[in-house]
């Protein structure tokens, strides 16, 4: 099962900026570009597992920060001509607060054990 | 609200190109019509030769076929020429009476070739090379007559030849002078290629003028001045080219050679613009698409009414292309009493080459037999490069420069395919070539996009660009301009750095805004570029945009493979302390950091720091009075130091004070690259000086300063910038050196590349030669550095700056 889970507001991110969300599964990278829209991705790089939450944000997508492949913010894809999938997950943003929707059964799971 | 009107006259290279990017930058701007006399789409005209040799068919070289018209929306009248343009009415009206109006109108007509005066000039048989009607005469010619003659010795006469010939007839050419080419080529080339040419079995005929030829119905031969006379069963005129400039003339627009037109490619009439070859632009009119293609992008750009760009005319380079012969030449080839020329001859494989001069610059370059160098050669002479460092070297190529980087990699058509090409990326050759043409790839960007070869440190950028020029041939002609600064832009750095200057530009937004980026918040490319041009422009009013800087900047530390970092405090001149020994000790204690390491720098790495402790190590080396060591920056970097006077027996002065002095003085400064520094206590250099950004090598009487040193990728040692005498001297010739180099590259360009774009010359010019200039350039350092010597580290540990970039979000669970 799913849950939407608060994580903080807009203005917690930088513009242009991102900011990372521990969880059990491993680390959510949160964006926001300069059109105020939310995103979030795994916090991996489909090439060598580099932390995208690192990278510079331009228009929707980011950069990696280690070999500069460009990963889209909506779908998690690698920008042609690169191929691969960072998986993305659903956000929503009411009142300036954002959740995120994370599979809740592995989270509680986890924070039982 | 409706369209506004454009009608092309002409659809060929220059006319189609100009819709091309119009189309890229403002699709929908434009109702279209186009006319052209030929009954196709439009093809390349270039590899008509090709087409004539028999390597190519005329389907390779259709660029756009009927269907992509329809797509864009585009009305096409072909086979359809247009006779009369009513300006009044604003209306262009076709020899078959279709009559279109326009808001706006754009001539692309091309040229006409030239037709001899002489009798006989229009017997059946005699024909000239243009388009593919004459290409299909020529073929069929080919098939039952014997005997061709080519009258006309130049570029486009000796491509007709060589085809006629592969295509098994008897040919011969010729030509009035004396050398084949002259324009192009001095004697000793022309004389080179004839030979080539001969043995494949084409004859020639020179300082021969046509008199008259002879037929009755058809060509049966050429009689010339001097007596001679020679059969012919097919005569091929490529005797030069006019600009076809009738309609526009009939129309009542002013022409000269060509249809006038100004830097905007408009003509006399602002509704109507005109380019490629029937335009004269600045007293010259062009015949090679490279320009024409640069006329296209300015004119796309006016009629989508985006213009700030301007078309200042165009230098160009030729090849021939016969495959197998190799001819390459571009600008001035001959020289005069004020300029020198290096010749390399080697007549046993057929290879010369020349190159000519002027203040140590290249003025032009001639070369036959191996011309894999043209492209550097002519992009030195477009950027007017100062090649004083290597001019011992010029005539061996680029390949042979700083072997450290190249480990002498040779012609890359020698190169197995199997060879890596981009060591960075693990490219090799075979790729490479496959993707270029599997993927029908056209320049260097398509190249890093599809297979990142040169995509990270750029050494192999040369090499990838031979290959592409290998790989397609005639259809690759490097851009002869600059490159634009990013993708997002048309503007290079240059262009951009001054608009921000000009305008007075104090934001990326303002940048983007002003200069038109087509990307609104542009790409991990531009935007730390002009972070730096306007932080380095405007110190004082600028805020630096930390989202524009690349993670390192941000974060103060480097970034490693695993999503740690490391961390280097600075160590002035190398020298450091018990006391801070133990604070880093203690650090590595504290938070558990893996791996301690001395640089290269003569400092302490601390590698593997997780991101959330970085702010704790920070405030406890600061307590211990370490401070950041801008290790990730483009920055000032490392000062290294050797013991000197001091200590050591040969030291002649006190160089690791030197060194620290001069740490203090620059530290915290943004540079376009990384800059590094270093002095030795004598002339024996231990400090490695001479491979450093700015290098001080003490000697008796003062101090020698080095300049534009690198040790990385490719190896290039310092030149002498001047001795001087003080300690006070060689930090206000440090403040300014850096400065200026500040102010004057372009981002990520190191000293070394710079100082050989601009000339070690004209360097001293402003350093050493002018002291008022000087004391000017080290006064702006002084006054930025107020801006920049603040330790980052500390505004993160203790004044909490930045705090969010070291916490996490929310820590679920
Ligand atoms: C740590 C160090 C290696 C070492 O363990 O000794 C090092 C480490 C890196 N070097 Fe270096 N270089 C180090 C001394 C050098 C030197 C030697 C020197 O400075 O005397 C050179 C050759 C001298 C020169 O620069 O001219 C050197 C030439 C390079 C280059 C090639 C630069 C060039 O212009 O060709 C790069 C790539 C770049 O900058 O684009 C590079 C890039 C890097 C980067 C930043 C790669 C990166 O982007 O992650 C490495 C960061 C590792 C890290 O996280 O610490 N490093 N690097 C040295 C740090 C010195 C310091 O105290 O700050
Ligand atoms: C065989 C050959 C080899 C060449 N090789 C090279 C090379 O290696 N490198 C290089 O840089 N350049 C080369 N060139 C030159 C290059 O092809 C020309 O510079 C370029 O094609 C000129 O472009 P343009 O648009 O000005 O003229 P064109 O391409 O000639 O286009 C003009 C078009 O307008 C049409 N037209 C004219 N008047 C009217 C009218 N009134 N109504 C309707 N349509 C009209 C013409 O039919 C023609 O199709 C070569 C040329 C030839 C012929
Ligand atoms: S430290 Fe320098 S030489 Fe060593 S692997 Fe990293 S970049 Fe390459
Ligand atoms: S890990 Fe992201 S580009 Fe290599």
């Amino acid at each position: 099962m799913n849950e939407w889970i608060d994580i903080g507001r807009v203005e917690d991110i930088p513009l242009q900026g991102a900011r990372v969300v521990r969880t059990p599964q491993g680390d959510v990278a949160v964006f926001r570009t300069i059109h105020d829209e939310i995103f979030a991705l795994r916090d991996r790089c489909p090439h060598k597992g580099g932390p995208l939450s690192q990278g510079i944000v331009s228009g929707k997508t980011v950069t990696c920060p280690l070999h500069n492949w460009n990963i889209a913010l909506d779908t998690g894809e690698a920008v042609a001509p690169d191929k691969g999938c960072s998986g993305h997950f659903p956000v929503k943003v009411v009142e300036g607060k954002i959740s995120l929707l994370l599979p809740v059964e592995r989270v509680k799971r986890a924070s039982v054990s | 609200m409706a369209k506004e009107k454009l009608v092309l006259v002409g659809n060929g290279m220059a006319g189609m190109r100009t819709l091309e990017e119009l189309l890229k930058a403002a699709p929908d701007m434009y109702a279209i019509t186009v006319f052209g006399s030929e009954p196709y789409g439009n093809y390349n005209r270039i590899l008509l030769s090709p087409v004539l040799a028999g390597e190519k068919v005329f389907h390779d070289i259709l660029l756009n076929d009927e269907p992509w018209y329809r797509t864009h929306g585009i009305a096409l009248h072909k086979n359809c020429e247009v006779t009369k343009i009513d300006r009044r009415a604003r209306k262009v009206i076709a020899q078959d009476g279709t009559a279109v109006d326009y808001d706006r109108l754009l001539l692309a007509t091309g040229s006409n070739p030239v037709i001899l005066p002489v009798p006989g000039n229009n017997l059946a048989g005699v024909i000239t090379f243009r388009d593919i009607k004459d290409v299909d005469t020529m073929i069929s010619a080919s098939q039952n007559l014997r005997h061709a003659v080519v009258i006309g010795g130049g570029l486009l006469g000796l491509e007709a030849a060589n085809g006629l010939k592969q295509r098994g007839m008897h040919v011969t050419v010729v030509h009035l002078s004396q050398t084949l080419m002259e324009r192009q080529l001095d004697e000793t080339a022309g004389g080179m290629l004839q030979r080539s040419l001969e043995e494949r079995g084409v004859e020639f005929l020179l300082g021969a003028q046509t008199e008259e030829i002879i037929g009755k119905n058809r060509v049966q031969g050429v009689r010339f001045k001097d007596g001679r006379e020679t059969t012919a069963d097919l005569v091929v005129m490529a005797v030069g080219i006019r600009p076809n400039i009738e309609l526009a003339k009939q129309s009542g627009l002013y022409c000269e050679r060509g249809i006038l037109v100004n830097d905007t490619l408009q003509t006399y009439d602002p509704r109507v613009y005109a380019v490629g070859e029937c335009v004269q632009h600045r007293r010259q009119t062009y015949g090679l698409v490279a320009p024409l293609f640069e006329q296209a992008k300015v004119c796309a750009d006016h009629l989508a009414k985006l213009g700030i760009r301007r078309y200042q005319g165009s230098m160009t380079s030729t090849k021939l292309k016969v495959t197998g012969i190799d001819v390459f030449s571009a600008g001035d080839f001959t020289g005069n009493d004020q300029t020198e020329s290096i010749v390399l001859r080697d007549p046993g494989v057929g290879v010369y080459k020349k190159v000519v001069l002027q203040d140590n610059r290249l003025l032009g370059a001639v070369m036959i037999g191996d011309t894999l160098d043209g492209a550097w050669y002519f992009q030195l002479m477009r950027e007017g490069t100062d090649i004083s460092a290597f001019r011992s070297r010029l005539l061996h190529g680029q390949a042979h420069l700083g072997d450290a980087g190249h480990g002498g990699a040779n012609a890359v058509v020698a190169m197995q395919d199997q060879a890596e090409v981009c060591g960075c990326n693990g490219v090799c050759k075979g790729e490479i070539v496959e993707a270029i043409i599997g993927k029908k790839l056209f320049t260097l960007e398509d190249v890093r996009a599809h297979t990142k070869a040169s995509s990270s440190c750029g050494s192999c950028t040369g090499l990838v660009e031979q290959i592409l020029a290998m790989t397609l041939g005639g259809d690759y002609s490097a851009s002869p301009k600059e490159k634009p600064l990013c993708p997002c832009t048309e503007y290079t750095h240059d262009e951009v750095r001054a608009q921000i200057r000009e305008r007075h530009l104090t934001s990326i937004a303002a940048v983007m805004q002003h200069l038109e980026w087509k990307n609104p918040d542009g790409c991990h490319r531009c935007r730390p570029a002009l972070n730096y041009y306007l932080i380095s422009t405007w110190p004082a009013e600028v805020k630096d945009d930390y989202q524009s800087r690349f993670i390192n900047e941000r974060a103060h530390a480097n970034i490693q493979k695993d999503g740690t970092y490391s961390v280097v405090p600075r160590m002035w001149g190398g020298v450091t302390t018990p006391d801070e020994l133990r604070t880093i000790a203690d650090v590595v204690d504290k938070y558990h950091i893996p791996t301690v390491k001395l640089t290269g720098g003569q400092r302490v790495d601390m590698l593997g720091v997780k991101k959330e402790d970085l702010p704790k190590v920070w405030a406890d080396l600061n307590k211990g009075g370490l401070v950041s060591g801008h290790a990730y920056g483009k920055a000032l970097r490392t000062v290294k130091t050797c013991v000197g006077s001091e200590w050591c027996r040969f030291g002649v002065q006190d160089s690791t004070k030197m060194g620290v002095t001069l740490e203090r003085m620059t530290w915290g400064s943004w540079m376009p690259h990384k800059f590094k520094m270093a002095v030795s206590g004598c002339p024996r250099n231990c400090a490695e000086a001479t491979i450093k950004d700015f290098g001080v090598v003490a000697v008796d009487s003062g101090w020698e300063l080095h300049v534009g040193g690198n040790g990385g990728v490719k190896v290039r040692v310092t030149d002498l910038l001047c001795k001087v005498a003080s300690e006070q001297e060689v930090l206000e010739y440090c403040g300014a050196f850096i400065q200026l180099y500040r102010e004057d590259a372009r981002y990520l360009e190191r000293t070394a590349p710079w100082v050989e774009r601009v000339g070690l010359a004209s360097i001293k010019q402003k350093i050493v030669e002018n002291a008022a200039e000087r004391k000017k350039l080290y006064a702006r350092f002084l006054e930025s550095q107020k801006y920049a010597q603040v330790d980052p580290w500390a505004a993160r540990a203790s004044a909490g700056v930045d705090r969010h970039e070291f916490i996490p979000l929310k820590q679920i669970a």
